[in-house]
């Protein structure tokens, strides 16, 4: 039976994860994500899943990657300086093929910043925030209920990637209720085990498409050793050899961007015949829509593109509206950060308009339409 | 190869990277000696830090998590609490382990999580060249305490017992059949157990601060300094100056684990959650 809720986008990002089989989650309180955690204290004993509070964020991603080789869906949630604390463990679980959930509830930076107010100032932290060459996957939910949608193709991204996988929610759609249709069954992608026996199977060693032969839970004989540094196909430390180490770092990267056409979520609206695009991603999003259809009602042709994984980038599908379109307008809750993205891709073709908002406020339908017209 | 290497190494990950002379090969010998003798390889699941000592247990052919610089209890924590059946021990070293990953520490011991932390203190940081640490001593001179060091070690395995670990012993290299028996205690000890190694470090710490990088000659300074816990409680604070005290610490079984805690703390109508993920 299909449940209808009034709810918060916190509550459904936990209800996602939950539908999706996360079964560990530790974290530490910060505005405005702290609504994940305490959900979480509240439901997963409910089905004897672990939840902790740990003493810091860096512990919390650390107890959630050590909890998926345990065996687990995990999980962890924050917001900005959190996110930053972080990052360390992401690189980690970039580089030893460790699914993990990260659910980034934006407020404004830098620093300790606006811990109640929303931005969109993260989605370079995403990308960019640990050091070394990674990648990740990062989705941006508009809506309540996209942020259960999201939530829980995220946990299920994370394990066909066996990659870090971001929700880049933000505190507009953390704290708006609103209705949301939970399914009575989601589609879940349980954990692949390796189909290899114990005695052939070599734990790093990537198949035609990139992916490894499953990943095994500790104490099941496979006797795996999951480093850190960069290692061989077995896990031995090779940073001392250029060519294994470089193979490792070139199959982490491109076992996402190789499969950016699979990782392509966008949605079009009215597009076909569009001159002028809204290219937007969470909550902005929804602002756009609504001034794409006032656009077309005074005869303008407007259209919008609402980007769902903003990470791997959507190249192909902006590259393809480049051809068509005289002008992309880009608005974003932070000074423009994707809006550089955009112009990389249109290259000219198109003029790319930045339109940066900051200070915890949405853009108006009103202030889109202006740029539109 | 010696039998216990040939069983329990993962071979092709040798040689090790430890220096010639090094106590933490010491520390491994013992640690192989312990697994055999408990029997508990299958459910071994090892972590270690970042620095020579958390190099340990990537040459065991047991599930491993070599993670980062001072993270290894929060990593062990969550791996202990998916399956707390699990026999769950930490190898680090003092910087990975009160120096950057202080915190990690306190709160592992103040849960009084099944960890086994083996920490092997070498006073100083070994891997990165021999600088400054936490427990390095009072006027030690080192790569970034040029003039001797002017901070106040700590004493760790005080630390360990304050934080609320439940089993806390401190052992040196050169004392292998005690330091073989509190491993053993410290595995079967449910609860965190604390396990302090003094390991020589002739490269850095011998060369720079003991004036010799001779490890015979670092054993016997140990053997030389160490005075065993209950002797330390007659001995007058002045003439404790200097001297290694030696032995079980703290041993208490009265406090519950935490990951039994945990699992007893569910809901009795919570579902099971054995299906997944």
């Amino acid at each position: 039976m299909v449940q209808t809720l009034v709810i918060h986008g916190n509550e459904a990002c936990v209800r996602g994860a939950m539908a999706a089989g996360c079964r560990f989650f530790a974290g530490y309180p910060i505005t405005p994500a702290t609504e994940i955690t305490e959900l979480m204290a509240r439901m997963l004993p409910q089905v004897r899943g672990v939840f902790l509070q740990m003493e810091d964020e860096i512990a919390s991603i650390c107890a959630a990657l050590g909890a998926a080789w345990g065996g687990a869906k995990a999980c962890t949630a924050t917001s900005g300086p959190g996110f930053t604390l972080k990052q360390e463990g992401i690189g980690w679980a970039a580089e030893t093929d460790t699914p993990i959930v990260v659910i980034d509830v934006m407020r404004g930076g830098p620093s300790t910043g606006q811990p109640t107010s929303s931005s969109q100032q993260d989605v370079m932290q995403a990308k960019y925030g640990s050091h070394g060459d990674y990648e990740i996957i990062a989705l941006t939910p508009s809506s309540v209920q996209e942020a259960f949608d999201l939530t829980v193709k995220a946990f299920n991204l994370a394990e066909i990637y066996r990659n870090p996988v971001m929700v880049l929610s933000d505190e507009i759609v953390g704290h708006t209720r609103e209705k949301i249709r939970i399914p009575e069954q989601v589609e879940v992608v349980r954990r692949k085990k390796p189909e290899s026996s114990i005695k052939d199977y070599i734990p790093y060693r990537p198949t035609s498409q990139g992916f490894l032969d499953g990943m095994p839970t500790f104490n099941q004989g496979y006797g795996i050793l999951v480093d850190g540094q960069l290692h061989d196909e077995w896990g031995i430390r090779a940073g001392h050899k250029p060519d294994v180490s470089a193979g490792l770092v070139e199959r982490i990267c491109r076992k996402i961007t190789g499969h950016a056409r699979e990782l392509l979520d966008v949605e079009e609206y009215r597009l076909d015949d569009a001159e002028v695009a809204v290219i937007a991603y969470g909550s902005p999003a929804r602002p756009s829509l609504r001034a794409t259809k006032e656009a077309r009602h005074t005869g303008v042709k407007a259209g919008c593109l609402k980007m769902r994984i903003l990470w791997p980038f959507p190249e192909t599908a902006i590259d393809q509206l480049c051809q068509r379109v005289k002008k992309i307008i880009v608005p974003e809750m932070n000074m423009g950060k994707i809006y550089r993205e955009v112009e990389r891709v249109a290259r000219g073709r198109a003029e790319v308009i930045s339109m940066p908002k900051l200070g915890g406020e949405m853009h108006t339908p009103q202030e889109i339409f202006e740029k539109i017209k | 190869m010696h039998p216990l290497a040939d069983k329990y190494l993962r071979q092709a990950a040798l040689p090790l990277i430890f220096c010639p002379g090094c106590g933490d090969g010491t520390v491994l010998n013992i640690f192989l000696r312990a697994v055999e003798e408990m029997d508990i390889f299958p459910d071994l699941a090892l972590v270690g830090g970042i620095g020579c000592s958390g190099w340990l247990p990537t040459y065991l052919r047991a599930d491993v998590l070599h993670v980062l610089h001072g993270r290894a209890i929060p990593f062990a924590t969550g791996l202990k609490l998916t399956d707390p059946r699990r026999k769950v021990v930490v190898f680090t070293g003092d910087g990975d382990c009160v120096g950057i990953g202080g915190n990690h520490f306190i709160h592992g011991a103040r849960r009084n999580i099944d960890l086994t932390v083996i920490m092997m203190n070498n006073g100083i940081y070994g891997m990165t060249g021999g600088q400054v640490a936490p427990t390095t001593p009072l006027h030690g001179r080192t790569q970034t305490s040029p003039y001797g060091n002017i901070e106040f070690p700590f004493d760790v395995g005080d630390l360990a017992r304050a934080a609320g670990a439940t089993y806390v012993a401190r052992w040196t290299t050169a004392h292998p059949k005690q330091l073989l028996r509190a491993i053993k205690e410290g595995i079967e000890h449910a609860g965190f157990s604390f396990i302090e190694v003094l390991s020589q470090c002739p490269t850095q710490a011998g060369r720079y601060m003991e004036g010799t990088s001779d490890p015979g000659e670092l054993l016997t300074l140990f053997k030389k300094r160490a005075i065993s816990v209950e002797r330390a409680r007659s001995t007058a604070a002045q003439d404790l100056r200097g001297r290694i005290i030696v032995g079980k610490i703290h041993h208490l079984t009265e406090k519950k684990e935490f990951s039994k805690t945990l699992y007893e703390s569910f809901p009795a109508e919570a579902a099971d959650n054995q299906d997944h993920p």
